[in-house]
């Protein structure tokens, strides 16, 4: 039998299977070299850039918890111009779309670090990150009030001529409002979900766990959340989606593919598993091998009600 | 590398700290004392991320089975301390642990013929098996600090002095060896010439970092924290550089940039 053909099309990013790397995940693509083959994946999302170096929360920053973990870093990131000088070319000598995260402290900065971004050969698109969870300005502001998210997308849009992605928070009453909210303000695509925001506490010391206090929860117990919201915005809204939340696997992947995903990000997983997206995308393609599936766009949106 | 490793043996050398053979790859024959592996203790989502632990020694056996050549080995000490530790220490031999090898920066030797400071605070005691191993072999005199709560945590210390290693003991509440902090022991025995490679809890790394600078004797230190990859992208595991501000951010990955640091290099507040 002839392979599935196994290629998505995401905002005009053409990409060999939908399998992404998640922004932080994996951080600048290099450090994952020794692991995977980086020409396998469909796309590489770099850790979220912001226009100075940013340092990032104090520690403890991560703790695991039942079937998942809380991360509260806190942005931590080389600035735009250092990722411009030292992580892109090696990016530009990897046949695979690289797509860069970023965000701002202020309406202005998401604006600037967008149109540094510009015109740069080796990126393939943008990814406005409007959720951050544990970050006081930037980020969760703008992600859970749909007038201000408008107002950062639409204002990344006339800055840029790259493909807009903009990745959505899950603390929201209604996401389908603000993934509308950001349609209209002119993003390309929408992703989700980012962190659910949680807390761990140490009894004994009767502390909170994190430096942070909060931090987000990502692995497989969010993904029946990020599903759900998923299958609700792809219902709502005319925009591709990038599904997100506690991907381990190519059946995880396919079930968001079905909710309405055209491609998805792995995220976590690449942290226990550091060629997880590799994996998840070969077992994509066996599970078409063996149901006799020609082609895997074929399965977005195809959720029987 | 990733490797699916399988477990020879696991046995409980004190109360509730176990030391676990399991077999390598032959890559590993190479590796740093002070380089770690990050160890998935099963393949369920909970626990869901890695285990790092120091290697506490390395080497090769011949297996009965194998019928032609030598399989490396490593070895790992290890307290149990939650669900993670807790479902190592019932594996057995024959089980199958998945590891990621070797990963972070190990001990730098420093000249050969200097005298070799070693201090280990419990379970910190495992890196410095492999490094005194290492250590000796090269000739060099090494001795040993090593300090815990009670005698329960003062670990393979005759491991140690099989090596020819000369040990010195400390307990908080004087059940083996000295009465009182392994510092204090420490202090006593510091003087030019020699190097320090230490590794413990934090406040007695500190501690012997402060005396390192006061004696002006190198001194290198082995951190622990907590991460998620070991591969230097989670950032869940950073330190402060020396000269860390937060105008001026310089934090340290104790997965890739360490876990070994030379103690000056890192903020000890």
């Amino acid at each position: 039998m002839q392979r599935p053909d196994m290629s998505v099309a995401l905002a005009g990013i053409e990409m060999r299977n939908p399998v992404m790397t998640a922004s932080g995940t994996f951080g600048y693509g290099a450090e994952f070299a020794d692991y995977l083959d980086l020409e396998s994946i469909g796309a590489m999302i770099t850790k979220g850039l912001s226009l100075k170096p940013k340092a990032g929360n104090p520690t403890p920053r991560i703790v695991e918890t039942p079937g998942g973990m809380l991360n509260a870093i806190g942005l931590q990131n080389v600035g735009v111009d250092a990722f411009i000088e030292q992580k892109l070319p090696y990016l530009q000598n990897v046949n695979t779309p690289v797509i860069v995260n970023l965000y701002g402290n202020t309406l202005e900065e998401y604006g600037e670090v967008a149109s540094r971004l510009d015109g740069l050969a080796g990126v393939a698109g943008i990814e406005v990150n409007i959720s951050c969870p544990n970050v006081k300005q930037g980020g969760i502001v703008f992600g859970t009030d749909p007038c201000a998210a408008q107002e950062v997308v639409g204002l990344v849009k006339r800055k840029t001529s790259k493909p807009l992605i903009v990745k959505l928070s899950p603390n929201v009453t209604d996401v389908v409002l603000m993934a509308k909210a950001c349609a209209d303000a002119g993003a390309d695509a929408l992703s989700l979900i980012n962190t659910l925001t949680g807390m761990a506490i140490d009894l004994d010391r009767r502390r909170p766990v994190l430096a942070n206090v909060t931090g987000g929860l990502s692995g497989p117990a969010i993904k029946p959340v990020a599903l759900r919201m998923v299958w609700q915005v792809a219902r709502n809204v005319k925009l591709p989606i990038i599904g997100i939340g506690g991907i381990m696997n190519g059946r995880d992947a396919l079930e968001f593919l079905l909710a309405g995903a055209t491609a998805v990000q792995v995220g976590t997983a690449s942290f226990l598993d550091p060629c997880a997206a590799q994996r998840i995308a070969q077992e994509m393609e066996q599970y078409l091998v063996d149901n006799g599936i020609g082609s895997v766009a074929s399965l977005i949106g195809a959720l029987e009600v | 590398m990733q490797f699916k490793s399988m477990v020879i043996s696991n046995v409980e050398v004190s109360p509730g700290y176990f030391r676990m053979r399991m077999t390598a790859p032959q890559e590993l024959a190479t590796s740093a004392p002070g380089q770690f592996v990050m160890l998935k203790v099963n393949d369920a989502i909970d626990p869901l991320l890695r285990r790092p632990f120091g290697l506490f020694d390395v080497g090769t056996f011949s297996a009965e089975y194998a019928g032609c050549g030598t399989q490396c080995y490593c070895e790992v000490l290890y307290k149990v301390v939650g669900k993670g530790t807790r479902i190592l220490s019932a594996l057995h031999h024959g089980d199958l642990v998945d590891l990621l090898v070797p990963l972070g920066k190990g001990f730098d030797f420093g000249p050969a013929g200097e005298e070799k400071v070693l201090v280990g605070g419990g379970v910190g005691l495992a890196p410095l098996y492999y490094l005194a191993k290492e250590l000796i072999a090269r000739g060099d005199k090494v001795r040993l600090f090593a300090g815990g709560r009670t005698r329960d945590d003062i670990l393979c210390i005759t491991e140690f002095e099989r090596l020819g290693v000369e040990t010195y003991v400390a307990t908080d509440d004087g059940t083996l060896g000295e009465s009182g902090f392994v510092t204090q022991v420490l202090e006593r025995h510091l003087g030019g010439g020699m190097r320090i490679f230490a590794c413990g809890p934090t406040p007695m790394l500190s501690a012997v970092a402060r005396m390192a600078q006061g004696h002006d004797v190198p001194c290198q230190v082995s951190m622990e924290a907590y991460m998620a990859c070991g591969v230097g992208a989670c950032l869940g595991c950073v330190m402060k550089g020396a000269n860390h501000t937060e105008q001026t951010p310089d934090y340290r990955c104790v997965c890739k940039d360490g876990p070994v640091f030379d103690s000056f290099d890192l903020q000890w507040s």
